[in-house]
């Protein structure tokens, strides 16, 4: 590590707008387009001057019809733009599921090859605002059931401020999902900061004990009860998958290599998710490094509740985290 | 204890891995032996209940030992009432296992199973530890890496009461197994040899081909079609296909070849690709790789060892053009294939460069004659002339 010349306080929304900014004004080919991402700056404030910086041809403000602003941004990319298409929430984005499973994730591969999608549709994802049922899930694990399309997670300051450009260059359509409770995340970045790599997963921290696997918005929580966990003297090393389509898991196994013990933190329900298709790689690549059962701290089965103790309650939190590690580690019962 | 191969007098009982009241089927792994060959997976023949383990781990014991006692299928409704009844009986064997003390509880009517984490078995397999005997942190509880490890470190304080044995020089010991069967077999049987030079160009070609339409983990080792074409060939002439056992032939319907593969620090065995003619090429590479990848990790079951009808020993790109092969009793023959070379070949009335491999035969004179002999490379050498019908 350099002796941080200069580290800049920022975060996560402003991080996020700084890579809009960047792939603005390196490529023409680049716009964003969305509901209210120009005159309102975008519902989480992530596009917040940059119509009056790139002007309406470039930030532009669509129709309350998500099928058919991502259905216009599949036609642009197919015509050699580099469209970044903002939508509000996941929930929001399942009037666009025919686009973007039909159309983008097949093109290529029903065009023999000939038609690549550059595109990048950017979404806020998960629980933890009051803001109920209808937006407040966590469908990232569904899209990455679909081949054809890749999904990113960003994290971290950093991950925020680089996976899009590394995304616009992908000749596929990318998905990245930005848990609505990091947008006010804060922390230091680097001067420099940049694209990044979108392919492999990293050890956020190192540990011996157990292995704790999650992404996006339960990164934090998941640190913190690491934390926690040292205090008891169980050390955890924390995974922070990144991409979930396609999935890393050399980094994940190998982790289990050395710890035998996993648990995975998914904000998604258990049901057909994410964490249960890593449990099953698992089974399947390295049962025998297993010295006890998987275990996993998801979404409770239910529609996200409005109160706010239910939702704190069905949704993974430090403690139930802690708790849940504590037990595969051998530590009760 | 069964023969794992002619050469085998002893083994030594490693691991149980099943314990009085487990059901046993027909080809199931039920314990591992150490025999001069490495580990060897024992399978049992009956369907069963496992009545009492006779063999304790870490005694060697000679080839024909009764190392378990069974009940057939029919006794095995009686096993609940007869383990109450042994409690009671006022001598008790000393033999019987120990009554252990209960586990969390099973489902009724199950036998009481251990329960040791996929890794914790792996490691006590690694470590040469009855994962079953490992006492869990916990009574009752799950036997983890932990368990094993504390049972490693006790061991290793006792020495003495160390069960196993350490094998030490397991190299010398299989060099041994090599001399006394390689000795027996010169001893003992009359071979004859013969050799002819096999135009494999048309083969080589067709393989490349074919490998070209696949991804790389599905491609055939040039061997495959070799193997096939060998077993093929066998239908042919099947007095060079089974065992000479008391002054006589038993030929062998079924083809399973032996495949001669060189071990990691020297020395070498050749375990069975059993129905080797009646397999697909897809079907023997995934044996090959299986049994290869096995070989090397010191893992064969007994079948494999005592089964093969006949050995293919092929040098491959070892840089060698024949190899005539001494046979391993009580099997009859033993088939060697050199490398693949480029030579000036008459072909079609004129010198062309084509790809040549000599084939040779070695083969007990007591069951077969240099005819029949030059019937079967013929015959490999007219298979492997049409590969495309080795499928």
């Amino acid at each position: 590590m350099s002796e941080a010349p200069a580290r800049i306080r920022t975060t996560y929304r402003e991080a996020l707008r700084e890579a809009l900014r960047e792939a603005l004004t390196r490529d023409p080919r680049v716009f964003l387009m969305g509901e209210d991402v120009g005159r309102y700056g975008g519902s989480y404030a992530v596009s917040k001057g940059l119509l009056a910086e790139f002007g309406e041809e470039r930030i532009r403000d669509t129709p309350l019809s998500e099928s058919a602003f991502v259905g216009a941004g599949i036609g642009a990319a197919l015509n050699g733009m580099l469209p970044i298409v903002e939508v509000m929430t996941v929930n929001f984005s399942l009037l666009a599921l025919d686009q973007i499973v039909n159309n983008a994730a097949t093109i290529r591969h029903m065009s023999g090859g000939q038609f690549s999608i550059p595109l990048v549709i950017r979404m806020a994802t998960g629980a933890g605002r009051q803001l109920a049922a209808q937006h407040s899930h966590s469908f990232e694990g569904w899209y990455a059931h679909i081949p054809g399309i890749r999904i990113v997670t960003p994290a971290t300051l950093e991950d925020a401020r680089g996976m899009l450009w590394t995304a616009l260059l992908d000749p596929d359509p990318v998905i990245m999902f930005e848990n609505a409770l990091l947008y006010n995340l804060e922390g230091e970045l680097a001067p420099d900061a940049g694209a990044v790599d979108i392919d492999r997963a990293a050890v956020r921290r190192a540990g011996e004990d157990l292995t704790l696997v999650t992404y996006g918005g339960s990164l934090g929580k998941t640190l913190e009860a690491a934390a926690q966990l040292a205090g008891q003297g169980v050390s955890a090393e924390v995974i922070d998958l990144r991409t979930l389509r396609p999935l890393d898991m050399p980094v994940v196994l190998g982790s289990l290599s050395k710890t035998h013990r996993m648990v995975i933190v998914d904000e998604g329900w258990k049901s057909g998710s994410l964490a249960a298709e890593i449990m099953a790689r698992v089974m399947e690549e390295a049962f025998y490094d297993l010295d006890a059962p998987i275990a996993r701290v998801c979404s409770a089965e239910v529609p996200i509740p409005y109160p706010k103790h239910l939702e704190d309650a069905a949704i993974p939190q430090v403690a139930t985290i802690v708790e849940s590690a504590l037990r595969t580690a051998g530590r009760h019962g | 204890m069964p023969t794992l191969g002619a050469d085998m007098e002893a083994g030594t009982l490693v691991e149980w891995l099943v314990k009085p009241g487990d059901e046993v089927k027909r080809g199931q792994v039920v314990a591992v032996v150490e025999t001069q060959k490495g580990a060897i997976e024992i399978e049992i023949w009956e369907n069963g209940t496992v009545d009492r383990l006779v063999v304790e781990t870490g005694r060697k014991v000679p080839v024909g030992e009764v190392l378990a006692l069974l009940r057939a299928p029919g006794e095995a409704v009686a096993a609940a009432p007869v383990a109450q009844a042994r409690r009671i009986e006022p001598t008790p064997r000393p033999e019987a296992a120990p009554p252990a003390p209960p586990r969390a509880a099973p489902a009724p009517g199950a036998p009481a199973r251990a329960r040791i984490s996929p890794s914790a078995r792996q490691l006590a397999g690694e470590l040469g530890i009855d994962a079953q005997s490992v006492q869990p942190a916990e009574p009752g509880g799950v036997i983890s890496r932990a368990d094993v490890e504390r049972a490693a470190a006790a061991r290793k304080a006792a020495p003495a009461a160390a069960a196993k044995p350490a094998a030490p020089d397991w190299h010398a010991q299989m060099r041994t197994a090599i001399a006394a069967a390689m000795s027996r077999s010169k001893r003992e049987i009359p071979h004859y040899y013969l050799a002819t030079d096999i135009d494999v160009t048309v083969v080589t070609g067709w393989l490349a081909a074919e490998n070209v339409k696949r991804g790389v983990a599905e491609r055939l080792l040039p061997v495959v079609p070799l193997m096939k074409a060998v077993a093929v060939a066998l239908r042919e002439v099947p007095e060079l296909n089974g065992f000479w056992v008391d002054g006589a032939f038993r030929p062998s319907a079924a083809v399973h070849l032996g495949m001669a593969i060189a071990m990691r620090g020297g020395g070498l065995v050749a375990p069975a690709i059993h129905d080797a003619d009646r397999k697909s090429l897809d079907a023997l590479m995934a044996d090959l790789r299986d049994v290869t990848t096995r070989v090397r990790g010191g893992r064969l079951r007994g079948s494999e060892m005592s089964d093969p009808t006949i050995t293919l020993s092929s040098l491959g790109e070892q840089g060698v053009e024949g190899v005539f092969g001494v046979i391993y009793p009580p099997q009859v023959a033993i088939v060697g294939l050199g490398k693949v070379t480029e030579r000036a070949w008459a072909h079609q009335g004129t010198v062309a460069i084509r790809k040549v491999m000599t084939a040779t035969l070695s083969a007990d004179h007591r069951v077969s004659d240099g005819h029949r002999g030059g019937l079967f490379l013929a015959a490999l050498a007219r298979l492997l002339q049409e590969p495309e019908k080795l499928r």
